[in-house]
């Protein structure tokens, strides 16, 4: 209970402390942040291993990575120590040339086309589901719990093994799904070794597996909009189509835009789908950004760290950008976010 | 408070337990006497629940002649090996003593300062009695980093049975393939042939059937994109449009494995690694059902790639005599007749295939002419970088993304990245 209330008191006064702390600089700052210092020592030591903590696990391999990104690091020249063998790092800075290359190359960008496509996709449909599908179990229906409860399952299993589960039923010959398809007279689906069926059928993974996540939070969003609202539109003669417009979409407002932002970074990023199932084949068909990154890294040779770093910032600044636009776009329709 | 002193302690502590990993070197090796202890631990990378077992029994069994010393014998998945070797050797911890290293990969370690050369160490004991094109992959920049393990080439699996039943007779040529597949289909409903499309290795007998090689090492050009590689495109493209061959972007080996060995294809191109598995699958019960034949020639005749495996110290063992030991061990021509025997793998050392339990294994006796011919692999550092750009674009030949001419022009590109001083 003790660290309870502490931990409270830390964050709060570390936030309004920092804030006010940048603007009233040239007004005798030192004092308050001296007087704060002696005030909330306690506090200051309480959130002090959580913030090495994060340095240590989050800013050292980020400031690593924007580093690496600047130089032409690779396999062959990053230093390495081997038993009594010790070889000095020889590789050099070379500015901003990775990024020149990758945003003027037809690789980043078509890569990129590749990971909107796959984003967009994904996060709309996995939303569309999981808005149906709350609200089908937001009704009385008999067995309500139990439906519940098969439907977070793909939540329950852990996502790799999904995923493996998923590429047994996809094998071209022997695959479970071909053969339910054989049995109805229909020839053998290439679902990973064709193009573009590799895309449709990462993207339905992707969607089995974020639909739970996206009906879990609706269903709580539904819970929470107050009954009488719709007593009140029915008895208006409001019919089930306005209900669901005036009622619920704006009561849902607050849970979807988070989950919707959520699920767009977690998507964009959803390296196991893609990896587990073809690689980014077949050929680069399926390769979303993170995975490239990925390969430049751990799978061609010599590893290209720098270009690998190169892809990590990019995806990095790209994903702060849309938070900061959706962000904006929310605030100017009147969301506190 | 408190949990800020734990966390110091803890991060100091595991500073101290890093050191002393490091520092330590003197747990293993050689005592006084000359006796080996320690633990040798081997990454093996042979085809799991056929091969591992013999090689596992066959290592542990270096036990019988240093009783101090423990053979640690861990199976890594081919595939995932040469990364996984990376790995750890770079981080310098969880590293083995001994990899299976595959011959491409042997001068990339070796040009890294992963390995320790072996020149003048037990490791290597009468290597004049092994093959030079074996011993020519162990060989980086005038030392030797590896000592050759097993030698191998690839050829054509068939099913006798099948070939019966249509009434046709092995091809020798891409012609006669085509056309040997078209009535194996029309006689038997089955696919002629099961291309892997998820491996690069599986072209080059192509590529070399049409004349062509990936680089020129001697004139430092890169070939991969003159007429004989487009045309090689053309061939694996056209056997896959034509339905003489199967083929997929994932899970190639297992799906090449189970269509063969249910009879579902009637022929596979392959090497003596598949041979023990092959042999276990329903198929293949009387093992006389199985043919073997060289690869199809191309228009520029017939070429098949030399591979194998070595064996390599990594430098950073803490436990090196009892490594170039072991390693002098599992090479030795006793070792290698037994690997002949139980798994038809080809021995390295010539004088193992004087031994007449080795010559009158078919599939060796069947192999042994097919490397001696098989063409030689480019022996570079980056020999083993050659093959993603390659597959890249294979695949997508294959898959329909891209033109033979645009594929092999795009491989052609990744290698002059590559291979920066190359024409």
């Amino acid at each position: 209970m003790a660290v309870h209330t502490s931990g409270q008191s830390a964050a709060e006064a570390a936030e309004p402390g920092r804030a006010r702390g940048r603007r009233r600089d040239s007004a005798g700052a030192p004092g308050r942040f001296r007087r704060g210092l002696s005030t909330h020592w306690y506090a200051w030591t309480m959130v002090a291993p959580v913030v090495i903590v994060i340095g240590v696990i989050i800013g050292y391999p980020l400031v690593r990575g924007v580093y690496l990104s600047l130089t032409d690091a690779d396999e062959r020249n990053v230093e390495r120590s081997i038993g009594v063998n010790h070889l000095p790092a020889t590789y050099e800075f070379v500015g901003l040339g990775n990024y020149a290359d990758a945003l003027t190359g037809s690789q980043f960008l078509g890569t990129l086309g590749w990971t909107l496509v796959w984003t967009v996709s994904c996060v709309a449909v996995t939303f569309g589901l999981g808005l149906a599908l709350a609200n089908i179990l937001h009704r009385r229906i008999a067995g309500r719990s139990f439906y519940r409860m098969m439907l977070i399952l793909p939540w329950a299993v852990p996502g790799f093994v999904s995923v493996f589960a998923w590429r047994f039923l996809y094998n071209e010959d022997n695959g479970l799904l071909n053969k339910i398809l054989a049995g109805g007279g229909i020839d053998a689906v290439p679902w990973l070794n064709d193009p573009l069926w590799a895309k449709f059928s990462v993207i339905a993974v992707n969607v089995w597996l974020g639909v739970p996540f996206m009906m879990v939070a609706l269903l709580g969003g539904l819970q929470s909009i107050p009954g009488e609202l719709y007593e009140a539109a029915e008895m208006d003669g409001a019919n089930a189509w306005q209900r669901f417009r005036s009622i619920t979409m704006p009561g849902l407002r607050s849970v979807s835009t988070t989950v919707v932002l959520l699920s767009t970074i977690w998507t964009f990023n959803m390296f196991p789908v893609i990896f587990l199932l073809t690689r980014g084949g077949p050929g680069e068909a399926t390769q979303i950004l993170v995975t490239q990154a990925y390969k430049f890294s751990f799978e061609i040779s010599p590893r290209d760290f720098a270009q690998s770093s190169t892809w990590g910032v990019l995806i990095l600044v790209l994903l702060m950008v849309f938070a900061a636009v959706y962000q904006r776009v929310l605030r100017k329709q009147g969301e506190t976010w | 408070m408190r949990r800020g002193i734990a966390a110091t302690a803890l991060v100091a502590s595991l500073a101290l337990t890093a050191t002393a990993c490091g520092g330590d070197g003197a747990e293993g090796g050689k005592s006084a006497s000359g006796k080996l202890s320690g633990t040798v631990t081997w990454w093996d990378t042979s085809t799991v629940g056929s091969e591992d077992k013999v090689f596992k029994k066959l290592a542990e069994g270096f036990t019988a002649l240093h009783p101090d010393v423990k053979v640690n014998y861990v199976n890594v998945p081919f595939g995932e090996a040469q990364n996984k070797f990376k790995n750890a050797a770079q981080s310098g911890s969880g590293a083995p003593d001994v990899i299976r290293s595959e011959v491409a990969w042997t001068p990339e370690f070796a040009d890294l300062g992963y390995l320790a050369p072996l020149d003048g160490t037990p490791a290597l004991t009468s290597d004049e009695d092994f093959l030079p094109q074996a011993a020519a992959s162990t060989e980086y920049d005038g030392k030797t980093y590896a000592v050759p393990q097993v030698i191998d080439s690839m050829g054509i699996f068939y099913n006798k049975r099948v070939f019966q039943e249509a009434g046709v007779r092995p091809p020798a040529s891409i012609a006669e393939l085509k056309s040997v597949a078209k009535k194996i289909k029309d006689k038997t409903g089955k696919t002629g042939l099961y291309l892997r499309g998820d491996d690069a290795y599986w072209f080059l007998s192509f590529l070399y059937g049409e004349g062509g090689n990936l680089v020129d090492v001697e004139k430092k050009q890169i070939t991969v994109d003159n007429p004989a590689g487009v045309k090689a495109m053309e061939v694996v493209e056209d056997l896959v449009d034509s339905g003489a061959a199967k083929t997929d972007a994932t899970d190639g080996w297992n799906n090449m494995q189970t269509a063969f060995k249910d009879g579902k294809v009637a022929m596979m191109i392959n090497g003596p690694w598949a041979v023990t598995d092959t042999y276990a699958g329903k198929e293949f019960a009387d093992r006389s059902n199985l043919g073997i034949v060289p690869v199809p020639a191309g228009s520029g005749g017939q070429g098949a790639p030399q591979g194998g495996h070595n064996l390599a110290v990594y430098a950073g063992s803490e436990n090196l005599d009892a490594s170039y030991a072991f390693v002098e061990y599992m090479t030795s021509a006793e070792s290698q007749a037994t690997v002949a025997e139980d798994l038809s793998l080809l021995p390295t050392r010539s004088s193992v295939y004087d031994e007449p339990s080795v010559s009158g294994n078919e599939m060796v006796a069947f192999f042994k002419p097919v490397v001696d011919k098989a063409v030689e692999r480019p022996w570079i550092p980056e020999g083993g970088s050659l093959f993603a750009p390659l597959l890249t674009e294979y695949t997508k030949v294959l898959t329909g993304q891209t033109t033979p001419q645009k594929g092999a022009e795009a491989v052609g590109e990744a290698y002059r990245k590559l291979l920066k001083d190359w024409k």
